[in-house]
């Protein structure tokens, strides 16, 4: 029975949030709690040749100073240092050695009692370095551009398909032509919490970990592996995330230092790293794409070749998903996608809210744009012309595909059909307006995951899974499927995350999370439910002795027989049989291999913009955003639409102000802080509408969902960049669209 | 640790005379540049004098028929003002282009004349710049330059001040009241900040221990003919790349008889040509002569790459702002 599945009920932790009981990883305190700080190097490629920690080790209060030279011997192959989240290649060991390898490289922890001092210490530790020349541009370094090296992380993030058909010839021959450049720049993912970690140090050096994480597993995986602790002496726990955008799915340095600290001076020890140092990590890298499309006279498009470089760093080779994204939307034949690294001096790259899907759309959506306007076709109808079916990559057919219906719906909501489709031809006042669209896609996937499910004595349902939040409605929604399942009202459930003591669940990343846990939810519930089904059998004078499962529902804190609901046993009576203990059932849920092998699962969406822009001046305003999504089924309209809203605002962001800008000559992102890396404000923000089609998808997972997290972004930059096309005549490839861009 | 100490006088005297007689000692109002500087490790205070409390809290008038804004009202109290909204709506409106309703309750009069530059090596201490360490090197001036100036730099220092305040405050040729060990002193907005030169550590002309009191605005507020405009990355709460406030007078004929223009985000002090402005006198209101003297006014700006789009966005920006002050063009 649904009665919550569907609704758009609060957030279950909403008051917690509002009111400051939910903590975060740097909010937990302990008694004789040491503090750390990181020192962060000011040179991009070199070496240390001298730390002069004299001085701020004679300050009272100081404990120590962490540096290569005094760290202790840890694990020595890279494979101990590789998180779940571990692109191929040997990851970065903070402390490692003398090497610096990125500017902003933690090259010392200073711990002591107070943070305030190891602030001040940190200020009084001289480094001496010897710089060598580095390479950070990609554009200048883009003759590098090699293929990636394949490793595990192709299994989630596959490599571009072979060439199909002929492109060359057919491009050759097409009588309409677009080629075109796109330019991305490099963005940090800035959640507001920052970084921070908070190690507690038990007796016998078992260590309690709150971490700022995406999944408290990887954090515990990695400590473990690292400072070879075994698994049951080191629990990690992360109930709360103050967002974080892909940026916590790797285990990030300040957990390394704090547990270095911790055990080393054996006491508990907090590590949280500064916003300048927010930019000292994993970031959307920038990514140069081509793509050239060809299409016959009626419009039906017959070759395509999507290229993109993009940049990683020395040691591992970050790969997204950045030109596949073509090969799914669009049906020709002839076909060549490509992508290649340069390795640079700089971090690993990180992903971030669709990575790669946002790029490579954003491309791929802005060259379809201009091929449609080549041809002096309509946009939408274009899209509606060269619709496909089939993911032509994998020659499958789509498990569903409600783009159309997106369209539609979306177009209607905007008023697209009012649109004079001339550049430069809609007015308001002396601001020229523009309407543009595009399109959007991302994966719907689905993991294994363990969910645990008790009944307790007091009647109240608890259902746990070592999964996170991060802002995304995790505990929500997990509670509204497994008050659904059990018939109990969501004040009687309490959805337990974040923590290594819980079953294992993946990192909460890829859009994956409630198809995925939210699966093994509804698993565990119902293994519940028919253990609770048996007891009730047992009972004296039970109704349900000769009845069969699938003759009951659980409704009202009871289960029921389907025919007749007057007969009904209630929950409190089943728990209260059980010999004064909980019932409690473990499970785990697996996606159907075998049935989704057969399908592409993705969730699509069609966004419509309209922005205003001040020619002379080079402001743009957008205005009006429309976006129809069909993503499977809607388990709460309410944090659904949230994510959608969340995903839009980025997309304004991305389109228009974000940039991490590197001063390629130090090798270093100037703009560190949240003055002048521009995220959007409020006042940038107008009219946002999100419209959820109908999609009925039984193959995805058994929820049917497909996951929102990412597809809220992904189309709404080129819908912007089309639409400032509309406006002015103007092509802006590079973003954000600045308004230097403009003038 | 950082330490400092820490006092919060009640007299003008006492505090003028604290700062004196201690090394290193800085006045904190609002906090909102100083507190982020001393994070950063790019302001280390050994002392701060708290300012406010001291009796500088009011706005009044003047026998000469201005309004003396007190250095300690915030910038929201006096951007709200019903004097000046009324007399001095492009001041008015100039505070309100700024930093964010948060801040401006925090900031006052006084800490936004003082407020340092934005550029991002100043910001970053392990970057060589010449106004945080004197000798070390720009690191902007072959660096990354989008927000700095292109007007009256020099070879040592290429930033601007980020003020919006300060440009309206310029173009109203506001007087700025400093009290120190050796009395009291005025200084027109004119000369309160300087250019870079070769000692960029050096923002304004005020001397070491002097207290602003006041900011005092003449009789003229140019409140029929006005118009602040800022342009910038985000639609608020950021600082303008540049932003121009101009006052007009014109008479019931049409005819322009004075005109105040200042620029903000283009140089290390608001920037004002008066030559340029002259040149109105006795002109109507056109675009044609409107870029007659956008042309004259940024004449020999120069551009540092990432910036250099600034001298194009400048001249426009000026057309735009003496459209709208002489409403030839609505503000929208
Ligand atoms: C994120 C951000 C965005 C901002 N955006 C803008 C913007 O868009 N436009 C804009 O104009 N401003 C902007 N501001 C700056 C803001 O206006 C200034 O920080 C503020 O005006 C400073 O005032 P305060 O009272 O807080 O000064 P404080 O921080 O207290 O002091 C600043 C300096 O002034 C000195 N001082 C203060 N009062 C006196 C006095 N009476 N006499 C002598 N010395 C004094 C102090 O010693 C200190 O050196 C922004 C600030 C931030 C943090
Ligand atoms: S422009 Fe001025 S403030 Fe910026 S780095 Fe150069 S000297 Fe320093």
């Amino acid at each position: 029975m649904t009665q919550y599945i569907g609704k758009p009920i609060n957030r279950v932790d909403g008051l917690d949030k509002v009111t400051g009981k939910a903590r975060y990883a740097a909010e937990f305190n302990v008694p004789e709690l040491a503090y750390g700080v990181v020192i962060s190097s000011a040179i991009t490629k070199g070496k240390i040749v001298r730390i002069d920690a004299s001085d701020a080790l004679s300050l009272e209060g100081v404990l120590q100073v962490f540096t290569h030279e005094n760290r202790p011997k840890l694990a020595w192959f890279d494979l101990s240092y590789k998180d779940q989240d571990a692109p191929p290649g040997s990851p970065f060991r903070p402390l490692h050695d003398e090497k610096i390898k990125y500017s902003g490289q933690p090259v010392a922890l200073v711990v002591a009692e107070t943070y305030e001092v190891a602030r001040y210490a940190a200020s009084l530790i001289q480094i001496e370095y010897e710089e060598e020349e580095h390479e950070t541009s990609l554009e200048a370094n883009k003759d590098r551009a090699r293929k990636p090296k394949s490793g595990l992380a192709s299994a989630l993030k596959p490599p571009p398909p072979k060439p199909r058909g002929d492109f060359e010839e057919v491009f050759n021959a097409a009588p309409v032509r677009t080629i075109s450049r796109y330019v991305h720049s490099v963005e940090h993912h800035n959640p507001m919490e920052m970084f921070a970690t908070t190690v507690v140090y038990e007796k016998k050096g078992k260590l309690t970990i709150y971490d700022k994480t995406q999944g408290a597993p990887n954090s515990q995986l990695y400590v473990s592996q690292v400072f070879n602790i075994p698994f049951r002496d080191v629990r990690v726990i992360s109930p709360y995330v103050g967002g974080a955008f892909g940026s916590a799915l790797r285990p990030q340095y300040q957990l390394f230092l704090a547990v270095l600290a911790a055990r080393e001076l054996k006491r508990s020890v907090r590590v949280s790293l500064t916003r300048q140092q927010m930019f000292t990590f994993g970031h959307r890298p920038a990514t140069n794409q081509t793509i050239a499309l060809g299409a016959n006279a009626d419009g039906e498009m017959t070759a395509m070749y999507h290229e993109a470089i993009s940049e990683t760093s020395r040691f591992e080779d970050y790969t997204e998903v950045v030109v596949n994204w073509s090969g799914m939307l669009y049906p020709p034949e002839n076909v060549i996608l490509d992508y290649k690294l340069v390795p640079l001096d700089v971090y690993t790259p990180l992903d971030m809210r669709a990575p790669g899907g946002v790029t490579g759309v954003s491309a791929l959506e802005c060259a379809v744009d201009e091929l449609a306007y080549k041809l002096g076709i309509d946009p939408l109808e274009f899209r509606l012309k060269n619709y496909t079916e089939r993911d032509m990559n994998e020659d499958l057919p789509y498990s569903s595909k409600e783009l159309r219906e997106c369209f539609r719906q979306g177009a209607e909501r905007f008023g697209w059909a009012k649109r004079n489709p001339e550049p430069r031809s809609m007015r308001n006042g002396s601001n020229l307006i523009g309407w543009g669209m595009a399109t959007g896609i991302w994966d719907a996937m689905q993991m294994p995951a363990r969910a645990e499910a008790v009944l307790m004595v007091n009647g109240k349902l608890r259902v746990s899974s070592a999964t996170a939040d991060i802002g995304t409605g995790t505990y929500t929604v997990m509670t509204q499927i497994a008050a659904d399942t059990l018939g109990m009202p969501v004040e009687d459930v309490l959805f337990k995350l974040g923590d290594t003591e819980l079953p294992l669940a993946p990192i909460q990343g890829g859009s994956w999370t409630v198809a995925t846990v939210g699966s093994a939810v509804k698993a565990v519930c119902e293994d519940l439910g028919k253990t609770l089904f048996k007891l009730a059998k047992k009972l004296p004078g039970s109704p349900f002795s000769k009845v069969d499962y699938q003759d009951v529902v659980f409704l009202d804190k009871s289960i029921q027989l389907k025919a007749d609901s007057a007969l009904r046993v209630s929950l409190q009576d089943v728990v209260d049989s059980n010999g004064g203990r909980a019932v409690r059932e473990t499970s785990t849920s697996l996606p159907n291999m075998l049935q989704q092998r057969k399908y592409a699962r993705s969730v699509h969406s069609a966004v419509f913009a309209e922005v205003q822009i001040d020619e002379e001046l080079g402001t743009v305003k957008v205005t009006r955003l429309v976006s129809a999504i069909a993503g499977g089924r809607i388990i709460n309209p309410k944090t659904a639409r949230s994510q959608i809203i969340g995903g839009m605002v980025w997309g304004i962001s991305k389109a228009l102000e974000e940039e991490s800008v590197m001063d390629h000559q130090v090798g270093r992102f100037m703009n560190h802080s949240l003055a002048e890396y521009h995220v959007a404000v409020n006042a940038d923000i107008h009219e946002l509408d999100v419209v959820f089609v109908e999609e009925d998808d039984t193959i995805v997972n058994p929820l049917g969902a497909k996951g929102l997290g990412e597809i809220g972004i992904v189309g709404v930059p080129a819908a912007i960049s089309n639409a400032v096309f509309h406006a002015t005549g103007k092509r802006i490839r590079e973003l954000p669209i600045t308004l230097d861009k403009l003038l | 640790m950082n330490s400092f100490s820490y006092v919060r006088p009640d007299e003008i005297d006492v505090a003028i005379d604290d700062l004196s007689v201690h090394h290193a000692a800085k006045f904190i109002a609002g906090g909102t540049n100083l507190l982020d500087l001393m994070k950063e490790n790019v302001e280390r205070p050994a002392r701060l004098v708290d300012i406010n409390r001291l009796p500088l809290q009011t706005i009044d008038d003047t026998a000469e028929g201005g309004l003396r804004l007190g250095a300690l009202v915030t910038n929201a109290d006096t951007a709200y003002n019903e004097q000046v909204e009324k007399r001095y709506p492009l001041l008015s409106q100039a505070i309100l282009a700024g930093a964010s309703p948060q801040l401006r309750n925090m900031a006052t009069n006084g800490g936004n004349l003082f407020q340092r530059t934005r550029c991002y090596y100043f910001y970053d201490t392990d970057m060589p710049c010449n106004k945080r360490k004197p000798g070390s090197g720009c690191g902007a001036i072959n660096g990354y330059n989008r927000i700095h100036a292109i007007l009256g730099t020099s070879d040592s220092c290429i930033a601007t001040h980020p003020s919006d305040m300060c440009v309206a405050l310029r173009a109203l040729d506001a007087v700025v009241h400093v009290s120190g060990r050796l009395g009291e002193r005025t200084i027109p907005m004119a000369d309160f900040h300087r250019l870079p030169g070769n000692t960029p550590q050096y923002d304004n002309t005020v001397q070491p221990g002097e207290l602003v009191t006041a900011i005092e605005l003449p009789a003229k507020g140019f409140a029929d003919h006005y118009a602040y405009l800022k342009l910038r990355d985000r639609a608020s709460y950021a600082f303008a790349l540049v932003s121009v406030a101009v006052g007009l007078d014109i008479n019931n004929d049409g005819t322009i008889t004075e005109a105040r223009i200042a620029l903000g985000g283009v140089a290390h002090k608001p920037w004002r040509r008066p030559e340029s402005e002259e040149q109105l006198v006795g002109q109507s209101a056109s675009k044609e002569v409107f870029q007659l003297v956008a042309d004259s006014i940024i004449d020999g700006a120069k551009g540092y790459g990432h910036n250099t789009f600034k001298v194009e966005l400048a001249r426009r920006a000026i057309v735009r702002a003496l459209m709208q002050a002489s409403k030839l063009e609505k503000i929208s």
